[in-house]
């Protein structure tokens, strides 16, 4: 059985405690997908919910805004495993609801 | 790739260990290798997917290849749709069987059990949640809890990965470059 337990936790913490280049609490609104302004608000709704449609002028507008390459990248990071995050932690619920009443038949 | 650090921007270090890989793979490195290796103490999420994809598991690498591939098909992740298709493939020595997969699901030649799990993370990754109830039908086709978790963790790895391909703009590099990349992946996995 792969046991991914601790490798995620590790993830989730060092992009959203470790040092980055960008400030903690903007790295956690990316994660979260909640509480940014635009033109960041864009970018990181299209890479929670349609990354496909992200586009170069997306990407140059939060560039434009005042944000670095590695703070682009840093939230970039922060709303993909965020959003990843949310599903696989609701359905890691559903599992064990569903084993849960799975058990009892 | 939409951000230049992510070509130019690596430690010299790992400068050195990319071209090591190009001269050893005789191909120019794809654009996931370069963002694993760029700042790995800040994302460095190979090793969560090597684990995933790759640690003991009733699943084999070609079915979780195949998972990686499906998945990334939800996504509309073109680069991971070519990487693990191929790598997929390879590993069954049938690519039919994963062309098959991706076009339907349901008519697709595999197994009933494997057949249930894609549908199940076909509906998380597009929907982002499933219910009791779809994990109670995966598990009436005799798939293990187990299993399902293992699944959960490629899914988890590759919407990840996905969102990261389509965001910074991997580019789908030649058929060549694709093939020698799926050799790697089955010979070294993902760290």
């Amino acid at each position: 059985m792969t046991d991914i337990t601790q490798l995620h936790r590790a993830l989730v913490a060092r992009v959203l405690d470790s040092d980055g280049t960008s400030p903690a609490k903007l790295r956690r609104a990316a994660f979260d997908n909640a509480g940014l302004s635009e033109p960041i608000r864009t970018l990181i709704g299209k890479v929670a919910y349609r990354a496909y449609s992200v586009t170069d002028e997306d990407v140059a507008a939060v560039r434009a805004a005042g944000l670095s390459e590695d703070q682009i990248f840093e939230i970039v990071v922060c709303a993909a495993i965020g959003q990843a995050n949310r599903q696989y932690i609701g359905a890691l619920a559903a599992v064990a609801s569903a084993t849960g009443e799975w058990d009892r038949q | 790739m939409r951000l230049a650090i992510l070509d130019r921007g690596h430690h010299l270090g790992t400068k050195a260990l990319l071209a090591v890989i190009r001269l050893v793979s005789r191909q120019p490195v794809v654009d996931a290798v370069k963002v694993v290796f760029y700042r790995p103490d800040f994302y460095g999420g190979g090793d969560l997917t090597h684990e995933a994809m790759r640690g003991p598991s009733s699943w084999s690498i070609g079915d979780r290849e195949l998972m990686a591939a499906f998945v990334s098909k939800v996504n509309e992740s073109q680069f991971c749709i070519a990487a693990h298709s191929a790598t997929s493939g390879l590993w069954y020595g049938d690519h039919e069987k994963v062309v098959a997969t991706l076009a339907d699901v349901e008519t697709a030649p595999i197994d009933e059990p494997l057949r249930a799990t894609l549908r199940m993370l076909g509906k998380l990754t597009q929907a982002h949640n499933i219910d009791p109830e779809d994990v109670r039908s995966v598990l009436a086709q005799g798939v293990s809890r187990q299993q399902v978790e293992d699944a959960l963790a490629v899914c988890l790895a590759f919407n990840i990965t996905d969102r990261l391909a389509e965001a910074f703009d991997f580019s789908v590099a030649s058929p060549a470059a694709m093939n020698a990349g799926a050799r790697h992946l089955l010979k070294r996995g993902y760290r």
